[in-house]
């Protein structure tokens, strides 16, 4: 069954002409996203910065009750 | 202190998030509404065994490809900036969108990407009953992932089925019935998935077009048109239905985004339409201009849309903004009033807790609650900062209203055309088939703005607006990510062109 259903998806791979190209785009762009975008631009600024969902829960809960006198 | 956050930081912020969701936007109608045609060309194919109708759904098939490879993953730069530059709002709504988000994980992503393979490598190699179950299963399975995120989406312009806590800084959710069948949620994905259905019949008629120009692949393309077309009718009567139906409930949830898509200032019984007009840029809160330089309007058109009684009385931007008493509109001064008793109530409570005292937090509470629905009031400077940007939102409201209206024409010109038989002649209609295929995505597009400008200031509506949901980053450190996406994007959007056009000059292959 598990060989069955590997040799379908090889051999529908192999039988791809567009498709190549369009799975080179999909890494390529998957690549961008989480191996450059995601780990130097995008880091979650509440994991990076507070340790603990109570420190996180403080943070916030200090952002949220400053505001106009 | 709110005059201290940084606003072109924020600005700039909610600029990157709308190029992202933007671009996001181009590729996710026509796989909604593609699959279904794929569904349908493939249940031809089924019940005739007419080769030509299998080669016309694998042509199909690869230009849905083609759109989903490279419109797949795009979604996910918005929950990276979720956790960067928007981290208050992400940790305070964690609780909600999580429920949805891991529903849409679950239930449509898998079911959709298991059929996904057997969709495209099925031909001749499983059973065909199986194989068009598969091609049903993608179509459904695309539209149950964008039920999930229209949920959410939904949540934010109506926020219910939840209850903020103090303590976490978190709304949590409480009935998860409350949230999937709120009317915001059911009108947002029965109206985007319908206008999608729309623009993908948009596309197919569009590319059959140029092939009938071109004389190339003929029967291709009629058999393409007809079918495109009777569920491009199909869809434009579902299209209006729930337009409306979202346009009642924008009426009661945000009378002030109704307000602005409609350039009404001063709230009247019988409110008129405006079918179309120019707005008067100059025009402020509570000035005496009239708010159009031109405008053609329909009388009680709006009181039916919004009341569904022609006489009834429809709040414009003044009477939210000041209130009107005899009309029981309570102005956002009052709003603002309460929402700076809630956040004073929240700070002390979270003083109290901090001292240990106990028995002052519960009381504290207890004053917190009373006005905690007008929470994010109370981070506003002044009323008016309540009115969204009124010309984006009207403009916007407008172009998707007039294209809506003019794509059921061209889908019944092309149907009738092609029942005389005279369609191939018919080269003005032809080129105006071309020309609609862009005008679909504008239409969509369009849709998108008047949702999301039109509730400003508001993240989450009357309880959070932009300028708290922000993280204090450095204005250099979102524009820089905001030029790579850029750049990103455009690169992709000339791929998908590039990769699209060749693919359908090519056409179909040969048998």
């Amino acid at each position: 069954m598990l060989r069955e259903i590997s040799q379908f998806y090889i051999d529908g791979f192999r039988s791809m002409r567009v498709g190549r190209k369009l799975w080179i785009i999909i890494f390529i762009k998957l690549f961008i996203m989480f191996g450059v975008l995601k780990i130097y631009f995008f880091p979650n600024y509440l994991n990076t910065n507070f340790p603990t969902d109570e420190t996180r829960a403080e943070h916030v809960l200090d952002k949220i009750t400053v505001y106009p006198q | 202190m709110l005059e201290q956050v940084d606003l072109t930081q924020v600005n700039w912020a909610r600029a990157q998030f709308a190029l992202t969701a933007m671009y996001h936007w181009i590729f996710v109608p026509l796989t909604l509404g593609l699959s279904f045609l794929l569904a349908f060309f493939h249940t031809i194919y089924f019940k005739t065994g007419n080769e030509e109708w299998k080669r016309l759904t694998k042509f199909w098939m690869t230009l849905f490809a083609i759109n989903f490879a490279i419109g797949v993953a795009t979604g996910i730069i918005l929950e990276f900036q979720f956790g960067t530059n928007w981290s208050n709002y992400s940790w305070m709504v964690g609780d909600i969108f999580g429920a949805p988000l891991a529903a849409e994980g679950i239930f449509a992503f898998f079911l959709e990407a298991t059929f996904f393979a057997v969709m495209f490598f099925g031909w001749n190699r499983v059973s065909k009953r199986f194989h068009l179950f598969s091609t049903w299963m993608v179509a459904f399975g695309s539209n149950l992932s964008a039920l999930w995120i229209l949920v959410a989406n939904g949540w934010m312009q109506f926020p219910t089925g939840m209850q903020f806590n103090p303590d976490s800084a978190r709304f949590e959710m409480h009935n998860f019935w409350e949230v999937l069948f709120s009317p915001v949620a059911i009108s947002k994905f029965t109206h985007a998935t319908s206008s999608s259905f729309q623009m993908a019949c948009l596309f197919v008629v569009g590319v059959s077009s140029w092939y009938l120009l071109k004389g190339r692949h003929g029967l291709m393309a009629k058999r393409s048109i007809i079918v495109a077309s009777v569920f491009g009718i199909l869809s434009s009567g579902f299209v209006a239905f729930t337009g409306d139906e979202a346009a009642y409930t924008v009426a009661s949830k945000q009378p002030m985004k109704l307000a602005a898509m409609e350039g009404l200032y001063d709230g009247e019984k019988g409110a008129s339409i405006i079918a179309m007009g120019i707005v008067n840029n100059t025009k402020e809160v509570g000035d005496n201009q009239d708010p159009f330089i031109f405008d053609v309007k329909i009388p009680g058109l709006l009181s039916l849309l919004a009341k569904r009684d022609i006489d009834s009385f429809v709040p414009g931007i003044n009477d939210l903004v000041y209130g009107n008493k005899e009309h029981n509109v309570i102005g956002a001064d009052e709003r603002m009033a309460n929402g700076k008793m809630a956040l004073a109530n929240l700070k002390a409570y979270k003083n109290a807790k901090e001292l240990g005292d106990s028995a002052s937090a519960e009381r504290i509470l207890v004053e917190f609650n009373k006005y905690r629905d007008d929470m994010g009031y109370g981070y506003l400077n002044k009323p008016s900062d309540i009115v969204p940007p009124v010309p984006t939102t009207f403009y916007s409201f407008h172009i998707m209203v007039i294209l809506g209206t003019l794509f059921p024409v061209i889908f019944l010109l092309f149907l009738f055309f092609a029942k005389k038989g005279t369609l191939q002649s018919q080269r003005w209609l032809l080129n105006l088939g071309l020309a609609c295929l862009p005008l679909g995505y504008i239409a969509s597009e369009a849709g998108w703005v008047v949702a999301e400008v039109g509730r400003q200031p508001w993240a989450i509506q009357g309880l959070m607006p932009v300028s708290v949901a922000n993280t204090n980053l450095t204005t250099g450190t979102v524009q820089t990510s905001f030029f790579m996406f850029f750049a990103l994007f455009t690169l992709l959007l000339i791929a998908e062109i590039k990769i699209m056009m060749t693919q359908i000059k090519n056409g179909p292959e040969e048998n």
